[in-house]
């Protein structure tokens, strides 16, 4: 194909390089600096998708980030990504596109059925039609609309992209470089201030691109090139293109999806696809421009109908005629800009003006170049199915109500312009409550809450002149008020030509005995008679009538079509436009890719990953390793082609029979200093610690104010006023700033310091009978008899030159020691434990023995002190103080806490002793019972206990403490399993606790 | 993402605080006659309030000290940040 609709002698693109692209399976070339929109049109390809609901055909509408039809499946580089605008896709080599929402082809459409039955599919379809009956929406409604419809399709694989996240500060954040983001970014950078300037579009300059005015004795392109180059030598200025702020949040913080390499056939090696800016700025230009409004008419979703503004882009951007035989309709100035254009590129087009008779500089320019201008003339429909072929035109009455004769002309492309419509999205999102402008029949910022302000057409502000003084104002008085600097920069003599009043004329009327189409929402299908049956069905809020329509919810959130729905309403409903108001604007403006959103927190970035000092040497023995909290932990140490079940049996029961060695580094450990440290412990755990002597450790469960167990946990009394305490893994950080917000809020007279040191020691339990034979073998300088450090003494010792703190104190139930040293002498304890311990047959042992250990010891963990138990749940009543007062103590006396019947932790055994139990099965006294059956309790932890050779779990039960001998049902209906079992003591093994005192 | 200015650190961003609930609440002293109605007014009851709300934060990833906020629960306007030890005026 060739590109036969390009002209050779316009254009910002490079010529010098020409592209290969395809489009449906199709080769096409195009040219560096062409979107794929832009090339498509030079290629004379009108067609490229099929509208949501009618499945009509569907062209170009826009040139940019206003584009409702133009929405593409995009490959590139081995990927595909869904619902890519072809406006806004930059063209390179190798470029590859398909249609959406069209099956099988974008030519046959076998949705356009639909089209021909739309009398199904009016305003509300989706609620009126596929409600009943209810059986059919999954099987029948669900699919059929699933297939037919759906913009494009997500890739299923891993996206190998990267995308990145970064933060900035700056004094003025300026969204969009058109004249009044450059003026005001170049004041404002002048006097010394820190300017972010974030352009949406590859090129700067916005409409400068575009018109025909003079800056300062250059063309409005040069001057925004030359005001450019210059911001971008100036290190106090950050400018940034293809980068689109779509969000306005809390506290001036914007965000802003720069779109690194989407331009690019490929990412570069260490470059993200894209980079999400977070921005916190002290004050927020809004300089993001205007839209242009379309005019309503019959069958105005016909491809070649489009926005007067998008043709003058294509013909001076990128030197591509959107037709040769164009229409221009227009209500205001700007469409003769548009066939001034075509004009002078050699092509005649005929301007439609609703107005009678306007009287400016730009209508005489056209006039002069001899343009064929028919006033008071409207287009009543597009003609034609893939393709305008020509329009039904008529003149109109004054009042507007009234059509004279059709005629039809030939035309190969209907350019429309409707006047415009200010970009306030991320005004409105910051919280400004947005005013109607009468003059310009549009929502402008009014006042603001955040520190932002609004220039330029964003702001309802058409000329040239007036939007640079202004921005040059405003950058100059908000830099000085951060800066306290005051260079001025010199106003440049400004050259425009001078518009007149546009007419507020918006859609035309039908003509009598046709029925055509008259869309307000080009993307998702909403048309005239939409709203009418709405307003008609009693929708009177616009934000029910949105829902009710879809008006305006597609992935463009009706850009183009906002105003026109609320001059609709407004007309039907006979009130005035700000009566009705505006939809809420809410981010994201344009849509973000997730991959954006998530940045780098992805699989093992998603949280820190942390490993033990020891962590290489259970590499090195084929640890199987485990997530527990953000630390990995061996869950066992397999040996030849062992299982879990069979290694964690194996480690548990050489515990219980020889020694075992257990990294327990993750414990969380809080270093207590201070002459009220004792009083803290006395005032946070439920038992007396006022009477600890030095060297010895205590055993302590602290609660909620709630009255529930927060976490248990040994603590040392290392000297006078310095304590060593211990929390669980999972609970560390809470624990800690459990201390530090009674220590700062509730008893600031308190002198006690409290810091993690969790990361400063390596940990080690060596637990088993041989447990004590071992440690002497470590410690031969030490006395560690059961006199020299009895049950929950600590000493400290020399481990071969390393100073090591040792604890007796046992979780797995058998005579056993903790071993902490500084950390970095981690890997040193260990190997040690292990080349002397080998005598003593010694193993390591994982998380998984760990816990079938404290299972059928009857020792709590995280998974009975879940933030739903008391200490009596857990038969920890014993260690509740009554004599002095604590955290939570006074929720203990709640009545339910108190009831004869509470819940108490159990041993749950099954009768045949072979089948285990699913952990979180419920316990039931009768499997048959009617449902809902009565839950008695929970199976919270399961075993293979080693000690008995059969399985073995913790219940929290029902009235548990009356329950014991009785028989009840484990029923777990996931797992398809009722299992008859036996209520036991929880203490399964050394129920008098002989063998840690041994 | 709200702009907290730690009375410690200075201005820092949402996400290295924590929230920690209402600041006007007072515990009851230890060792003292509590009646069922005031003691769970301290442990449950709270006014979800709209507007003016003094709150604590605790600064997490920064000094680690707990702060009291003046906040606006409606439109997240922050009016001032005091010191753990600090009364609210
Ligand atoms: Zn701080």
């Amino acid at each position: 194909m060739n590109q036969s609709f390009r002209l050779e002698n316009i254009g910002l693109i490079n010529r010098n390089k020409k592209l290969s692209f395809k489009f449906n399976g199709k080769v096409y070339y195009g040219y560096e600096g062409d979107t794929l929109a832009s090339a498509l049109i030079a290629n004379g390809v009108h067609l490229v998708g099929r509208s949501f609901k009618y499945h009509r055909p569907r062209g170009f509408f826009g040139a940019g980030v206003d584009e409702p039809y133009a929405i593409v499946q995009l490959y590139r580089n081995g990927e595909t990504e869904p619902n890519i605008k072809a406006t806004e896709q930059e063209l390179f080599e190798g470029l590859e596109a398909t249609s959406v929402n069209c099956w099988p082809s974008v030519n046959f459409d076998i949705g356009a059925i639909n089209n021909f039955l739309r009398i199904f599919l009016p305003a509300g379809f989706y609620y009126k039609t596929f409600m009943w009956p209810k059986s059919f929406w999954f099987k029948v409604y669900e699919p059929f609309i699933r297939k037919a419809a759906g913009l494009g399709v997500a890739s299923i694989k891993h996206d190998k992209e990267r995308y990145e996240h970064k933060y900035e500060y700056c004094d003025l954040l300026i969204t969009g470089s058109g004249p009044s983001g450059l003026a005001s970014a170049y004041a404002a950078a002048k006097n010394g201030a820190k300017v972010i300037l974030a352009e949406d579009k590859s090129r700067f300059g916005g409409t400068l691109l575009t018109s025909e005015v003079n800056i300062g004795n250059q063309s409005g392109k040069e001057w925004a090139e030359s005001i450019i180059s210059e911001l971008k030598e100036m290190p106090n200025v950050i400018v940034k293109n293809r980068s689109q702020v779509f969000g306005y949040y809390d506290h001036n913080m914007l965000v802003m999806s720069e779109r690194v390499s989407d331009h690019l056939p490929k990412t570069k090696k260490f470059h993200p696809k894209q980079r999400l800016w977070y921005i916190r700025a002290k004050e927020v230009l809004i300089s993001s421009g205007s839209i242009e409004r379309p005019i309503v008419f019959g069958n105005n979703d016909t491809p070649g109908v489009m926005l007067s503004s998008a043709a003058k882009e294509y013909l001076k951007v990128y030197g591509v005629l959107v037709g040769k035989n164009p229409l221009i309709f227009t209500n205001n100035d700007s469409g003769y800009e548009t066939a001034i254009e075509f004009q002078k590129n050699g092509i005649n087009p005929i301007i439609l003006d609703t107005r009678k008779d306007p009287k400016s500089e730009i209508v005489d320019e056209a006039k002069n170049l001899g343009i064929n201008i028919k006033f008071s003339y409207v287009v009543v429909a597009a003609k034609g199915y893939k393709k305008v072929k020509s329009a039904d035109i008529a003149k109109i009455s004054e009042d507007k109500e009234q059509l004279g004769i059709v005629e039809n002309i030939k035309c190969d492309c209907i350019c429309v312009s409707g006047f415009w419509t200010p970009t306030i999205h991320l005004a409105s999102q910051s919280g400004n409550k947005t005013k109607f402008k009468e003059d310009i029949d549009a929502f402008v910022p009014g006042i603001s809450k955040q520190n932002e302000t609004t220039l330029g057409a964003a702001n309802g502000t058409y000329t040239l002149e007036e939007t640079l003084k202004k921005s040059f104002e405003t950058g100059h008085k908000l830099s000085k008020e951060i800066t306290k600097k005051d260079n001025k920069i010199s106003f440049p003599n400004v050259i425009e030509k001078k518009s007149t009043a546009h007419d507020k004329f918006w859609c035309v009327p039908l003509p009598k005995g046709k029925n055509y189409k008259r869309f307000l929402d080009f993307q998702n299908d909403v048309a005239v008679s939409d709203i009418e049956i709405a307003l008609k069905e009693g929708y009177r809020s616009i934000e029910h009538v949105k829902r009710y329509t879809t008006l305006g919810m597609a992935t463009d959130q009706g850009k183009t079509s906002n105003l026109n729905g609320l001059q609709l309403v407004s007309k039907i409903e006979n009130k005035v436009v700000p009566a009705i108001g505006h939809t809420t604007f809410r981010p994201p403006y344009t849509p973000v890719s997730i991959g954006a959103i998530v940045g780098r927190e992805i699989g093992k970035h998603s949280k820190p990953t942390r490993k033990s000092p020891m962590h290489s040497w259970h590499e090195k023995n084929n640890a199987i390793f485990v997530d527990a909290g953000v630390w990995l932990r061996p869950r066992y140490y397999k040996q030849g082609n062992e299982n879990l079940f069979e290694g964690s049996k194996r480690e548990a029961k050489n515990v219980r029979t020889n020694v075992g060695v257990c990294d327990v580094t993750t414990l969380g450990k809080i270093d207590i200093k201070g002459p009220d440290a004792a009083e803290l412990l006395n005032r946070v755990y439920t038992n007396s610690w006022l009477k600890l002597p030095v060297g010895k450790a205590r055993y302590g469960v602290m609660l909620r104010e709630d009255g529930i167990v927060m976490d248990d946990g040994t603590t040392t009394r290392i000297s006078e006023n310095h304590y060593h305490m211990t929390t669980t893994t999972a609970q560390a950080a809470n624990v800690l700033s459990h201390l530090e917000y009674y220590l700062q809020l509730v008893w600031p007279e308190l002198n006690v310091n409290v810091v993690s040191t969790t990361e400063q020691w390596a940990g080690a339990a060596i637990a088993g009978p041989k447990s004590r034979d071992l440690l002497s073998k470590l410690f031969p300088n030490s006395d560690v008899s059961n006199e020299g450090l009895p049950f929950m003494g600590f000493i400290e010792g020399d481990l071969f030159g390393v100073k090591a703190r040792i604890f007796r104190i046992s979780f797995s139930g058998e005579l056993a020691y903790e071993l902490n040293v500084e950390s970095d002498h981690g890997i040193f304890m260990w190997e040690k434990i292990m080349e002397i311990g080998e005598a003593f047959k010694i193993q390591p042992y994982g998380i998984e023995a760990l816990s079938t250990l404290r299972i059928e010891m009857g020792h709590v963990a995280g998974s009975e002190l879940d933030g739903r138990t008391i200490p009596y749940d857990n038969s920890l009543e014993g260690l509740v103080s009554k004599k002095k007062d604590f955290i939570g103590k006074r929720s203990l006396s709640r009545k339910a806490f108190k009831a004869e019947d509470r819940q108490k932790i159990v041993g749950v055994i099954p009768l045949d002793k072979k089948t285990s139990i699913p952990e979180g099965s419920h316990l039931v006294k009768d499997f048959n019972a009617p449902l809902p059956n009565p839950k008695l309790g929970y199976i919270s932890a399961s075993c293979w206990s080693v000690e008995h050779d059969n399985p073995f779990s913790l219940a929290i039960l029902k009235d548990g403490k009356n329950m014991i001998g009785e028989k009840l049902f484990v029923m777990s209906p996931l797992k398809n399993k009722v299992i008859p079992v036996k209520i036991v003591s929880s203490h399964y093994v050394d129920p008098k606790g002989e063998r840690v005192r041994s | 993402m709200l702009y907290i200015k730690c009375p410690h650190c200075g201005w820092r961003s949402q996400n290295e605080f924590s929230y920690g609930g209402d600041a006007t609440v007072k515990r009851p002293e230890l060792g003292k006659e509590v009646s069922d109605k005031e003691w769970d007014d301290f442990v449950y009851n709270r006014k979800s309030l709209r507007g003016k709300h003094w709150e604590l934060w605790q600064h997490l990833s920064g000094c680690r000290q707990w702060i009291k906020v003046e906040r606006d629960t409606a439109t997240h306007e922050i009016f001032k940040t005091l010191k753990a030890s600090e009364e609210i005026s």
